[in-house]
């Protein structure tokens, strides 16, 4: 628990010092919200509609933090420095992972106030109770997946272009679930009852991708 | 028991050998000093002996221990002063030390007094970029020593050091450090001083293994010819 806090502090600290990746990724949420304002010419939408529009682009955003995740450590030898330390190396998962959370905690802050504004057509109030929910669970399967995949990508030549190659397909069934559970939060009417399947299914694609990162993270740090 | 044993080591990048046939002794608190033009492996040995690479083929034992089974049982026993400093540009000397200092486990004061070791105590709290490069070397020379390493892997742990630098870091690294030591170098001159093996490696195969006293200036200067 001592490493996972030693890896965070410092990890948020050269975020805070650097902001190389949560202003970039809440910037791209808010440009993207405002080309679809103007590109769909309506006067907001709803349902399906709204959530698919919510989620592609939280996942696009995320892709940007995901890329730059673990950069620092591969640019300034972080990766030797911490593999030449006796401590579990799952710690470092933990950590990134936990890193990557709360910078998409911070993105969803800023986006999806963005988004009521410029694109849902009903009020965000009553989706309120539920919607942190889904996006914790979203956010969970984005941080996994996305710490697992730039592990794998940094130590490549193209990080940039294998990090989205690799995390898109794998983040498919997250997408999918965030937003079949976060349509029915958004409807005009708010009739449609809210289903446990796709939160059940998110948290058990959630569950499953942690214990597959916990068991192949350390043949990644390998050499 | 010895503190290093190599037999017939072989580490491969790919096809190519980048380490050959490196076989060695070395006792606790002696020194080896690796000499070899560039890309002789110098560089690859001590990685492969700090545990960052995997050898392919041969026995090592670092701090009696076998590599790479037991790399995590040497893991914080050793202390790599390489190339990189291994140091966050954004962070300032003193976090960085005590974020390295977090993970061995090492008490804050500790980092204090190896800033002042150093000579980096005034600066501490600067980012670690806008630092000269001789003071990086300098606090990446603590942050190596941070955990008190029983086995030192320093890889030309002088460069970019000014003569009050080397003078300021040389108890700590140096011979006078009577820890066990492996330097790497290209500054024979300087590094054979305090040696008691010296390992000449020429395209990853080693072509001189000797005592120091032994050696004459021309079997030397062919390892670079």
């Amino acid at each position: 628990m001592k490493t996972v806090t030693a890896l965070l502090r410092k990890e948020l600290l050269v975020e805070l010092r650097t902001l190389e990746s949560v202003p970039g990724m809440s910037l791209f949420a808010v440009t993207v919200f405002v080309i679809f304002h103007f590109a769909l010419n309506k006067t907001g939408v709803n349902g399906d509609e709204a959530s698919g529009i919510l989620w592609v682009t939280l996942l696009l955003a995320a892709m940007l933090g995901i890329n730059r995740l673990f950069v620092a450590d591969a640019e300034d030898g972080g990766f030797d420095g911490f593999l030449l330390a006796p401590v579990d190396r799952s710690a470092l998962l933990v950590a990134k992972a936990l890193a990557l959370l709360s910078y998409l905690v911070v993105l969803e802050l800023i986006a999806v106030p963005a988004f009521a504004l410029l694109l849902l057509e009903p009020s965000l109030g009553p989706a309120l109770p539920d919607l942190p929910g889904v996006l914790a669970l979203g956010d969970l399967g984005i941080a996994l997946i996305g710490t697992l995949v730039a592990a794998i990508a940094v130590r490549t030549r193209a990080r940039d272009l294998l990090g989205p190659l690799l995390a898109l397909p794998l983040l498919v069934p997250v997408v999918l679930g965030a937003a079949r559970a976060t349509a029915p939060l958004l409807t005009l009417t708010h009739q449609t009852e809210p289903s446990l399947r796709w939160p059940l299914m998110l948290a058990l694609y959630d569950l499953v991708f942690g214990l597959i990162a916990y068991a192949v993270f350390d043949f990644l740090l390998e050499d | 028991m010895a503190a290093l044993e190599l037999e017939d080591l072989t580490r491969l990048y790919g096809e190519r050998e980048a380490l050959a046939g490196v076989s060695l002794s070395l006792q606790p608190g002696q020194t080896l000093v690796v000499l070899g033009p560039n890309g002789a492996g110098k560089t690859t040995l001590l990685r492969v002996l700090a545990t960052l690479l995997r050898p392919h083929s041969g026995k090592v034992r670092v701090l009696g221990r076998s590599l790479p089974d037991e790399a995590w049982a040497v893991r914080g026993r050793v202390g790599l002063l390489g190339h990189e400093p291994l140091l966050y540009r954004e962070l300032t000397a003193s976090e960085n030390l005590r974020f390295h200092a977090r993970l061995h486990g090492v008490g804050m004061e500790r980092v204090q007094e190896l800033l002042e070791a150093v000579g980096m105590a005034a600066r501490a709290a600067e980012p670690v970029r806008t630092l000269s490069r001789g003071m990086v070397q300098r606090v990446a020379t603590a942050r190596a020593l941070l955990h008190d390493p029983e086995l030192l892997l320093l890889d030309e742990p002088r460069a970019n050091l000014d003569p009050a630098g080397a003078e300021l870091v040389e108890p700590l690294i140096g011979p006078a450090s009577g820890r066990t030591r492996v330097v790497c170098s290209h500054n024979p001159e300087a590094d054979l001083d305090g040696a008691d093996l010296v390992l000449g490696l020429r395209s990853g195969r080693p072509a001189l293994l000797a005592n120091p006293a032994a050696l004459n200036g021309t079997e030397i200067k062919d390892l670079y010819t």
